[in-house]
């Protein structure tokens, strides 16, 4: 007995070193990753809608020569909306398709390890509660932008390329496409739009949509969907006020900031650099912090809750 | 230091008692298997050892708490809950990455090893194994892992005698090495005969025995009566009976008043080895006997 405990501890103390090395990091990358693996559609679905859509531009390109004639007669302003409806649409396209397969993804991220019991796998290993959860979060908040915004650059891209190509090749001038279509001040506020609206505004969102995964006996959707819209239909019959879908629909449509100004595309409409006043708020930091407390629940939740 | 202690573990569901105040003590180094009958409370056991629920009493599992402690457990304690719990969509390369990736006390080589001597193909997902490969899969990742208490929940339920005598084969020979701590159960008790070095009977969550093998052997004894010796041999209480072709078997506890019973009346070997051929019991007919009650009387038998 004394030379086994002496044994195990001696080998204790060589490991011990290993495992304070290895940070929280590597648990958190590989919890990534295996989402990743998992969920395939993080980035199938916006690269095939991408894909779809390009193939459909293609075919638009034919009268491309056509258009441009046409708008040189227009005043600039008109010009540019014109010309920047098709990577509008590209943008808009990849950023509704991220956020239908964030909310499935959240929906079944921690309520389809229960139903196949491979929680129970998943919880033999070293990764807590915590970096599993985080790890999840992190798929809606951070990959998914991050991946839209590489997709919807490398489309818009090959868009200008495309358009450049043919009208080279129809012998009129790249100029006012390439001057209108402001590719790169746009892909910044693209950038800085995906991360802070889809990241930091519509957290709570994904945050309560984990909570329903991780705690919902059965039907996931249901639990997610239905209580918000008793929520409101109880208010209205009750009080007769809306307050609650009020707050609801304020979340969905974004801060004043972003309200749409007539006459501009909503490219324009994203800053580079998002505004001072953004940060102070108070929606941002409410939203925040209701996040953070569906992410506590969220993980305490995954700690009770056993196979389905 | 024990590997496992409880004492007075509790556990409720409602009104539902799946753990009754449970004491146990496992040392390091100890193969134990705890044995039960269904919703004996085994499953719920094994969930508060590994900090899957929590309990009420005291339950400490290598010095720690494994319900507010379990993030530093999870290093030093593995377990298979059931071999069906791979996630279909993983790949097997994918399986070893991972795990790779995020335990400390992987070691990959070994892991790689193990799969070498099976059929199994890195590029192959989980879902197109069969129970049988998937079983060896997992006993791949988990025996390549350096920890220092594995826990095994019906480990071989549903795979056939083959891979069942492999897998316990495989588990003696390439893991289990006297300073790991192996727990398990489950219901093929033959089989684990020769595998275990500690036995627990668990029953409505109670432990109703507990025994190290070589106890057993020292212990208990099984006679197959000559027929004239019956009314004799039944006299010095046997606390289990049975008839198998035609003969009568009675199971004999040596040493009774150590289980605090009234009736000291020492039997001795040479005394039995006199009314018949005598031999160690089973695990399962003591099984029977513990579960079953005094002399044959299945009064209370909840298997």
């Amino acid at each position: 007995m004394n030379t086994q405990s002496s044994a195990v501890s001696g080998s204790f103390g060589s490991q011990g070193i290993a495992p304070a090395a290895l940070s929280v990091t590597r648990p958190m990358y590989w919890s990534v990753r295996r989402e990743l693996w998992e969920n395939r559609s993080i980035y199938l679905a916006p690269l095939v809608a991408a894909a779809v859509f390009l193939s459909g531009f293609l075919i638009s390109l034919i009268g491309l020569p056509r258009k441009m004639r046409g708008l040189s007669a227009l005043d600039p302003a008109k010009q540019h909306a014109a010309i920047e409806m098709p990577y509008d649409t590209v943008a808009a396209l990849i950023m509704g398709i991220a956020i239908i397969v964030g909310v499935f993804y959240c929906l079944d991220a921690l309520y389809g390890e229960r139903r196949d019991r491979s929680i129970l796998f998943w919880k033999s290993l070293p990764v807590s509660d915590l970096t599993t959860v985080l790890s999840k979060l992190a798929i809606p908040l951070v990959i998914l932008p991050l991946f839209s915004f590489a997709i919807t650059v490398a489309t818009q891209f090959i868009m200008l390329l495309l358009s450049s190509v043919v009208l080279l090749g129809s012998g009129l001038g790249v100029g006012t496409l390439w001057t209108q279509s402001s590719f790169f001040h746009v892909s910044l506020g693209l950038l800085s739009h995906l991360l802070i609206i889809h990241g930091l505004w519509y957290a709570p969102f994904y945050g309560w949509l984990l909570v329903v995964s991780a705690g919902a006996p059965r039907a996931p959707f249901i639990w997610a969907f239905l209580p918000p819209f008793v929520i409101c239909a109880v208010e209205k019959m009750a009080f007769n006020t809306s307050h609650f879908a009020g707050i609801l629909l304020y979340r969905a449509t974004g801060p004043e900031t972003y309200t749409p100004v007539p006459g501009s595309t909503m490219m324009d409409l994203m800053p580079a650099l998002p505004p001072m006043h953004f940060f102070s708020t108070p929606g941002l930091w409410n939203g925040l912090a209701l996040a953070v407390g569906f992410l506590a629940a969220a993980v305490w939740l995954r700690r009770y809750r056993g196979p389905i | 230091m024990a590997c496992i202690e409880a004492r007075g573990l509790r556990k409720t569901f409602g009104t539902t008692i799946a753990l009754d105040g449970v004491n146990l003590r496992v040392e390091e180094g100890r193969i134990l298997g705890l044995i039960g009958p269904n919703g004996a409370g085994k499953t719920t056991a094994l969930n508060a050892i590994l900090g899957l629920t929590p309990y009420q009493g005291e339950l400490r599992v290598l010095g720690r708490d494994p319900w507010t402690e379990r993030d530093q457990l999870t290093r030093d304690v593995c377990f298979i809950a059931d071999v069906a719990v791979l996630p279909r969509w993983l790949r097997v390369s994918q399986a070893l990455d991972y795990v790779a990736g995020v335990h400390p006390r992987f070691d990959r080589a070994k892991a790689e090893g193990f799969l070498a001597k099976t059929t199994i193909r890195r590029t192959s997902k989980v879902r197109e194994l069969s129970k049988g490969m998937v079983a060896q899969l997992h006993l791949a990742l988990v025996m390549a892992i350096d920890a220092k208490l594995l826990v095994l929940d019906e480990p071989t339920l549903g795979l056939d005698i083959l891979y069942r005598k492999q897998f316990y084969d495989s588990l003696l020979t390439d893991y289990f090495d006297r300073s790991r701590t192996i727990l398990l159960t489950t219901h093929h008790v033959e089989e684990v005969q020769h595998v275990l070095t500690d036995l627990m009977f668990i029953n409505r969550g109670r432990i109703v025995f507990d025994c190290s093998m070589e106890q057993i052997e020292s212990r208990y004894m099984e006679v197959m009566v000559h027929p004239g010796h019956i009314a004799e041999a039944q006299a010095l209480k046997p606390i289990h009976q049975r008839q198998l072709f035609g003969r009568t078997i009675l199971l004999f506890d040596l040493a009774p008043d150590l289980a605090s019973d009234q009736a000291s009346n020492h039997v001795d070997r040479s005394q039995l080895a006199g009314l018949g051929d005598v031999r160690t019991p089973s695990i399962a007919d003591l099984f029977v006997a513990v579960m079953g009650g005094p002399a044959g009387d299945t009064q209370g038998a909840a298997v």
